[in-house]
C-alpha cells in the first residue's frame, strides 16, 4: 500500500462506522443566533454541544473590547510571542492570569492545545517520565509525545492504580510529572485531586493540571478544580483554554515556579507560531473579569446541569457519575449512538457523537454540554426529547 | 532472565491477544498486531498497563512506535523485565 491508499483505507473503515454519509463530524451551522440558537440546514437547533459553558459568547463587554482592539492594533499580530507578537494586551492577560491564580509567572499560548504541547514538552525530555491518566486529553498526549519522555498512563481517575505506577517508577520519581484533568471532557467525570496530591507530595513528584473544562465552572470565583478542592497551592502548574468558557480562543499556563519563564524560551509550541489576534485578546480580557464575578452565571449553569442530568438519569440513561456541564449518555454501540444523535437532531437538538476509539471502553457516547444562558425552558425540552427516544434506541 | 521467561510472556501474550481479539485466528510471533489483529490504538495501551501489572515493570507506550509484530511486543517486554 502507498501512502495515498493507506489514507483510503482509514477512509473506509470511518465510512463503515458511519453509513450513508450522515454528516455527524463537523456539521455545517449556517447562521449563530445566540449562546443557545443557530441554524443547521434549515433547522432552528437548540446548541447542547458547545463548550461555552457561561454563555459568554455574544457578551456586549466581550464584543465591544474586541471591536476597540481590531480598530486600535488592527487584525493580527503577524508575529510570534517570541519577535513582535507581545502587545500590551498579551502581558496585561498574562498578569492578570497570574494575579487570578494568585502565581507569579502566567504565559499566553495560542490555543489550549499549545498550552499543552507547549507546557508539557518545556517540563520534560527524554529519560524523564510522564505518569498520565489514561483518559487524557489529545493535547496532552501529543505533548507528551512531542517532549521524548517516557509515557506511563495509569487507569482512569483510579488512584490505587497511580500509586502502583508511582511505586514502580523507583528512583526515576524525581524526573516524573504528574498529568490529570479538572473536569475530563468525555464523561464530565472529576479529578480525585485531594489524594492526588496526597500521592505527589508522598513520592515527591511534580504536578500539572489541566483546568480547560473547569475553569469558570468549579470554584466560587471560577479557578477551577483547584479552587473546589481548596488545593491551588499544591498544583504545580496549571494549563487551561480560552475556547470553552471564556469563548474565545487562546491557551494559558500559571505557575509559583519561576522556571515557568524559561519555556519562552525553549517552548517550539510558543515560539513557532503566531501570537493571538489583539481582538482575541481583548474579548478574553473582558471575559475573564465576567468569569471571575460571574458566580451568578455559576449559579445558573449548575441549575441547568441538575435539572439535564437528573431528567436523564430518571430517563434511563447511563451517565458519567459526577452531574456538571457536560453530561454523556453512554450507549453499547456507535449504531445506538447514531440513531439518538439523528433523532435529536430531527427535533432540533444539537449534541455531541462520539464514537470509538474516542470514547472510552469502547462504549460510544452522546453527549450534552449545558451552559449558563440556557433556560429552564429549553433544558426541559432536551430532557423530554431524551426521554421519548430511550425506548426507540434500547 | 531465562529462556522460558521470554517463552512464558510469549504464551501469557499469545493467549491474551487472542481472548482480546475473539478470533480463532492462529496468533504467531510474526502477527502483525494492528493489521492481522485490528489491535485499536486504546486496546494495546490497555494491554500495556495489564502486562505492567502482571510483570511489575513499567512500560512506557512511546516505546510502542517500534512494535509491530507479537514477537516485538514480547521482545520490548523481555528486554525492560530483565533490566528491573
Ligand atoms: C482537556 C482539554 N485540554 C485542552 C484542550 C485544547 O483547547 P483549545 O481548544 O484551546 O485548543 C481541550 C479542548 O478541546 C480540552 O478538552
Amino acid at each position: 500500500m502507498n501512502l495515498l491508499e493507506k489514507i483510503d483505507a482509514a477512509a473506509a473503515a470511518r465510512i463503515a462506522l458511519l453509513p450513508n454519509g450522515v454528516g455527524a463530524f463537523g456539521i455545517p451551522i449556517e447562521e449563530v443566533y445566540s449562546a443557545t440558537e443557530a441554524r443547521i440546514g434549515d433547522r432552528r437547533v437548540l446548541l447542547l454541544g458547545t463548550n461555552n459553558y457561561l454563555g459568554l459568547t455574544f457578551a456586549p463587554e466581550c464584543i465591544q473590547a474586541a471591536h476597540d482592539a481590531i480598530d486600535k492594533e488592527g487584525t493580527g499580530t503577524t508575529g510570534s510571542r517570541m519577535a513582535n507578537g507581545s502587545y500590551f494586551g498579551h502581558r496585561a492577560l498574562e498578569r492578570e492570569f497570574a494575579d487570578f491564580y494568585q502565581c507569579s509567572s502566567s504565559i499566553v499560548f495560542t490555543t489550549g492545545y499549545q498550552a499543552n504541547l507547549g507546557t508539557i514538552s518545556g517540563l520534560v525530555g527524554p529519560g524523564d517520565t510522564v505518569l498520565i491518566d489514561g483518559d487524557s486529553h489529545a493535547s496532552i498526549y501529543d505533548g507528551c509525545i512531542l517532549s521524548g519522555a517516557d509515557i506511563i498512563r495509569f487507569k482512569h481517575n483510579d488512584t490505587v492504580d497511580m500509586e502502583k505506577r508511582l511505586r514502580r517508577l523507583g528512583n526515576r520519581i524525581e524526573t516524573t510529572l504528574i498529568i490529570a484533568e479538572g473536569i475530563y471532557s468525555m464523561l464530565g467525570d472529576q479529578a480525585p485531586l485531594a489524594e492526588i496530591v496526597r500521592l505527589k507530595n508522598q513520592y515527591g513528584c511534580i504536578l500539572l493540571l489541566d483546568e480547560a473544562h473547569s475553569l469558570g465552572v468549579l470554584g466560587e470565583t471560577g479557578q477551577g478544580l483547584v479552587e473546589k478542592t481548596g488545593l491551588l497551592k499544591e498544583v504545580d502548574f496549571i494549563t487551561g483554554t480560552f475556547s470553552k468558557s471564556l469563548c474565545s480562543i487562546g491557551g494559558f499556563c500559571v505557575s509559583n515556579h519561576p522556571q515557568l519563564e524559561q519555556l519562552r524560551y525553549i517552548s517550539h509550541p510558543y515560539i513557532f507560531t503566531a501570537s493571538p489576534s489583539p481582538a482575541t485578546i481583548a474579548s478574553t480580557r473582558a471575559a475573564l473579569e465576567l468569569l471571575r464575578n460571574g458566580s451568578h452565571l455559576r449559579k445558573q449553569l449548575w441549575n441547568n446541569c441538575t435539572q439535564l442530568y437528573s431528567a436523564l438519569k430518571e430517563a434511563g440513561y447511563e451517565l458519567g457519575p459526577d452531574p456538571g456541564p457536560v453530561i454523556a449518555a453512554v450507549v453499547d454501540t456507535p449504531q445506538q449512538a447514531l440513531l439518538l444523535w439523528q433523532r435529536l437532531l430531527e427535533h432540533n437538538i444539537y449534541v455531541n457523537l462520539i464514537l470509538p476509539p474516542a470514547a472510552p471502553e469502547g462504549k460510544s457516547l452522546v453527549r450534552c454540554s449545558v451552559n449558563a444562558a440556557h433556560t429552564r425552558d429549553q433544558i426541559q425540552y432536551v430532557g423530554d426529547t431524551f426521554t421519548k427516544l430511550f425506548k426507540e434506541i434500547n | 532472565m531465562t529462556e522460558s521467561n521470554y517463552d512464558e510472556i510469549m504464551q501469557l501474550l499469545c493467549d491474551r491477544l487472542s481472548s482480546l481479539t475473539n478470533s480463532n485466528a492462529q496468533i504467531t510471533p510474526e502477527t502483525n498486531l494492528i493489521s492481522q489483529l485490528s489491535i485499536d490504538s486504546i486496546k494495546l495501551l490497555n494491554l500495556i498497563m495489564e502486562i505492567e501489572d502482571t510483570f511489575d515493570v513499567s512500560i512506557p507506550i512511546n516505546a510502542l512506535t517500534d512494535v509491530q509484530t507479537v514477537r516485538e511486543l514480547v521482545d520490548l517486554v523481555y528486554k525492560i523485565k530483565s533490566a528491573s
